[in-house]
């Protein structure tokens, strides 16, 4: 009876025990086991949503420091090229969002230890609209945003 | 013998840049078929763990909205040449590919 009440208990501190035990066993980064993949992010049709639900907060300062690098006319919405930089320190996340997409937060990338906040790859557009890189420091959230011109849009409509 | 997943990994004045290309569709799950008219069912990378020799250097996680045969570079600070770059993807239908490669 108290087994099944204690077995409860512990399940329920969300599991931080088991996320302890692995990360001091040296077997785990903290960031690959909490990193299970954010459904709820994904499926959000609002950015502010997305945010919340990926990174907690919705409030990121627009700064300067965050550079998009992004073609201001795609030729093919299916296929947008961005690079995200910054001169940030203590960088832990990006997120990649296409403002216009019916499901806007389209990427994140949890950096290392060592890892600059650097990122490029290439994203579906479904129609013009901002692409916002949101970057995730220690003392909050950082973002920018370009705009780009879709000629075809992106999701194969 | 094709990779799934090619890899190239440059050190330069103390930081790796990596750039890896995956072979993926990334369906979305919103496009039909034009014969049939059905939904042609989401099929895409979720995560991608990027490790240096064998410390994790980055972790991605993806939606279908990355595009198809999808890109990636990201940098690091450290890497020698001969270190080993190891990238790793799972998908949404739990399939996965692992592809490495030597910083040069």
């Amino acid at each position: 009876m108290i087994d099944a009440k204690r077995r409860l208990l512990l399940k329920g501190s969300l599991g931080a025990g088991a996320v302890g035990l692995a990360v001091g066993a040296g077997l785990l980064a903290p960031r690959a086991v909490l990193a299970a993949w954010p459904e709820a992010a994904f499926k959000a049709t609002d950015t502010a949503t997305a945010l919340t639900d990926l990174m907690g907060s919705d409030a990121a300062e627009t700064s300067d420091a965050v550079k998009i690098k992004a073609p201001d006319i795609a030729e093919n919405g299916a296929v947008v090229p961005v690079t995200v930089e910054g001169d940030i320190e203590g960088a832990k996340s990006i997120a990649i969002i296409a403002s216009g997409n019916n499901t806007p937060l389209i990427a994140s990338f949890d950096l290392g230890e060592n890892t600059l906040p650097f990122v490029s790859t290439r994203i579906k557009m479904a129609k013009t609209a901002d692409v916002v890189a949101v970057v995730q420091t220690d003392s909050g959230l950082l973002s920018n945003a370009k705009s780009v011109k879709v000629t075809i849009g992106g999701c194969g409509g | 013998m094709a990779s799934k997943i090619k890899i190239r990994a440059k050190s330069k004045n103390g930081v790796t840049t990596v750039k890896s290309l995956m072979s993926h569709v990334m369906e979305t799950g919103l496009r039909k078929d034009q014969q049939t008219g059905d939904l042609i069912p989401a099929h895409f990378i979720q995560e991608v763990t990027a490790k240096w020799n064998d410390q994790v250097v980055m972790t991605a996680n993806w939606s279908g909205g990355v595009s198809k045969n999808p890109y990636l570079s990201f940098k690091f600070n450290g890497g020698e040449p001969g270190d080993t770059i190891e990238i790793a993807w799972v998908d949404n239908t739990g399939a996965s590919e692992t592809g490495t490669a030597e910083i040069k």
